[in-house]
């Protein structure tokens, strides 16, 4: 496998009125071609600023430490996204080598714009099609994400497509200029169950047709157990855990991705009660000090933990985690 | 729990006009049609099916909240009863201080001009149910304590909360006026997992202590399996599977019910592409197909399907199901299973 996609020690912060909000504390992970990476946490957790700050996409209050640095290798070779500035420069990026998939298709179409000249648009803009041959690929993507009637479709505008359709219009129109990365923020969220099957089974074949790398937020565990080959696990801002989607799912080794797991209504047991993580998320102003899940973490070994950010050690060699417990019973174990 | 219903609705339909056809009859869109429900005082009902199936406008019908175009609703809460498509003036006040809604979306339903006390006392205020303020602040902290709202964070505006802090404050604006009846519309589904066993926990334990009967809404089958003890399954408009909830995930009858079980993500990463899927989309109520109206996305449809609607028939123990093959499928299942 070719690495697409190295994310070094990303912290970034916002600068409000109520002071500098740390929302995404040192993260690094890496991405394959094709390779469908999971970016899994609760609300808050800086899952999608993580993703958009891959095409550097947040607010203009976003500040990123020097230390950071994201690149992305394409066939060119290496772009440094850090360094680039302008708008102009940032356009190899956005929507050419990195595509993004948002969660609400009915906010991020235009309303009073067709699909199709939105589709034909960013071809125009992005590769050096003609009009003539930007309609034609992209009629020929809508009818390839399963939209039937495509040449008609291409003329209708987002309010006359159903909620499945539009998301499907959306992942067209994201694929239509052939990334490398995808970034798919919450894509079947808004969706029913059987739409959201429908849209899993489109993306797994498309991955599979153009070999990209996907990053895949969701706060469901089951449509990542359906999709992704790795999982990162995020709190605060904070990455607690990776590894293949099997270990982390099979044998979670941090207490946060525990809780995760024991939160969800089990089809196979309905008896039992459920069980949530015990309180809220602290707000990113509150942060607390040492490990981020501290304040709640129901295996919380006292000082160490409020005190002390832990490392990542490895639980086999694929999978990572930071917790101070697991660091202790490894050192116990040699 | 008695086995009256609290609520008995037989044939409760309802159409919306549409705009146009100058020529010939009106058309309408059918949100609800037909449908005979039962719900026994003190249970926990669940209503399930994708968006556009009409479970929303069904729960307001049953709230008085939408407009009735056909059918009986009957409300017996052994103090009171009502036909509630006749109910008006003074009985439809009382109705509404019996039966209560709580909304989706914890971020929107809630002011954010008014204080927490504020927001959970204002159905006292209007339903006139208090004589003194002091009263009012009596009733405010009593449900404030039942739904685990910390009582210093009621002079706080809801910005300041959660949306699993906030969500509880909704339900204790619904439960103050101690209704009979609550509808709860999709009330975790903006909530993340973590938060919202916490909530569906909460619900439980407040249904038992009060007695209350619930309406539980929802397009997430495993947390319905978890809280209801009966669910109906709709599907444009009409129930197509009403069952105790055991029966209905392990005994499925209707095929649609079978494939949005079989379209819950599993957990496990071995068993990809292994769901049954549902191709197409819910049709548009406006054009809806004629015969079952399920036809167009079902793998068992015959010419009967295409041709007749089929009732709601009974086929064990309250277990009820509208579908013209479900014997046929059901032994061609056993066989299989065998």
């Amino acid at each position: 496998m070719t690495r697409l996609l190295d994310v070094e020690n990303l912290t970034l912060q916002f600068d409000t009125d109520e002071g500098r909000i740390t929302a995404v504390d040192n993260v690094s992970f890496t991405l394959d071609a094709g390779e469908v990476m999971g970016l899994v946490g609760e609300s808050g957790s800086g899952k999608s600023v993580t993703a958009k700050s891959l095409m550097k996409l947040n607010a203009s209050n976003a500040v990123y430490t020097p230390e950071t640095k994201i690149t992305l290798h394409l066939e060119s070779g290496p772009v440094d996204i850090m360094s680039l500035r302008t708008s102009k420069e940032m356009q190899i990026v956005r929507g050419a080598a990195i595509s993004m998939i948002f969660q609400e298709p009915m906010a991020s179409f235009a309303p009073a714009i067709s699909i199709g000249d939105q589709m034909v648009e960013q071809l125009m803009i992005h590769t050096d099609m003609t009009g003539k041959r930007a309609k034609e690929v992209s009629i020929e993507m809508l009818a390839r994400v399963g939209i039937s009637d495509a040449s008609t479709r291409f003329k209708q505008f987002a309010f006359e497509l159903s909620g499945g359709m539009r998301q499907r219009a959306m992942i067209a129109m994201a694929l239509s200029t052939k990334p490398k990365l995808l970034i798919a923020d919450e894509p079947t969220t808004a969706l029913d169950v059987t739409i959201q099957a429908q849209v899993i089974d489109l993306m797994k074949d498309l991955v599979d047709e153009f070999g990209m790398g996907i990053v895949f937020i969701t706060h469901d565990l089951g449509v990542i157990a359906q999709t992704a080959d790795s999982v990162a696990v995020m709190y605060l801002g904070r990455l607690v855990e990776q590894g293949s989607v099997r270990d982390v799912i099979r044998k979670p080794a941090h207490p946060y991705t525990r809780g995760l797991l024991d939160a969800l209504p089990d089809l196979d047991d309905l008896e039992s009660p459920l069980t949530p993580v015990a309180g809220d998320i602290p707000s990113p102003l509150e942060r607390p000090p040492g490990c981020v899940f501290n304040t709640r973490c129901p295996v919380n070994i006292g000082e160490t933990c409020s005190t002390k950010v832990p490392e990542f050690s490895a639980v086999t060699q694929k999978h990572h985690v930071a917790c101070h417990l697991r660091a202790q019973e490894q050192e116990a174990k040699k | 729990m008695s086995n009256i219903p609290l609520i008995n609705a037989r044939d409760l339909s309802v159409h919306y006009p549409l705009s146009g056809g100058l020529i010939g009859p009106k058309p309408v869109v059918k949100a609800v049609e037909g449908v005979n429900v039962d719900i026994v005082k003190g249970s926990f009902f669940g209503l399930v099916g994708e968006s556009g199936s009409g479970k929303t406008t069904l729960g307001r019908a049953l709230l008085r909240a939408a407009p009735i175009t056909r059918g009986t609703i009957n409300y017996n809460d052994g103090d009171v009863e009502y036909d509630l498509h006749e109910v008006k003036d003074a009985a439809l006040k009382d109705y509404r201080t019996r039966a209560q809604l709580i909304f989706q979306d914890p971020y929107a339903a809630l002011s954010p001009r008014m204080t927490v006390r504020d927001i959970i006392a204002e159905p006292l205020e209007v339903m006139g149910l208090t004589k003194s303020r002091a009263e009012t602040d009596e009733r405010v902290r009593e449900i404030a304590e039942k739904c685990r709202l910390n009582l210093e964070h009621l002079r706080r505006f809801p910005h300041a909360f959660s949306g699993g802090q906030r969500q509880r404050i909704s339900i204790a604006r619904a439960l103050v006026s101690r209704p009979q009846f609550v509808v709860a519309d999709e009330s975790v589904a903006a909530l993340d997992v973590s938060i919202q066993a916490d909530v569906l926990n909460l619900l439980k334990d407040i249904q038992q202590e009060m007695g209350l009967t619930f309406l539980f809404i929802s397009h997430d089958l495993s947390v319905v399996a978890h809280v209801c003890d009966h669910v109906a399954v709709m599907y444009l408009g009409r129930l197509v599977e009403t069952a105790p909830t055991r029966d209905l995930f392990f005994n499925p009858r209707h095929p649609y019910t079978r494939a949005l079980l079989s379209a819950i993500p599993s957990l496990d990463p071995d068993d990809r592409g292994k769901a049954q899927k549902l191709e197409g989309e819910i049709p548009s109520p406006t054009n809806p197909p004629p015969g079952c109206k399920f036809q167009t996305r079902c793998p068992n449809a015959i010419d009967i399907c295409r041709r007749d609607e089929p009732k709601l028939e009974e086929t064990g123990k309250e277990h009820n199901v509208a579908c013209h093959r479900w014997k046929e499928l059901a032994e061609q299942l056993e066989k299989v299973g065998a």
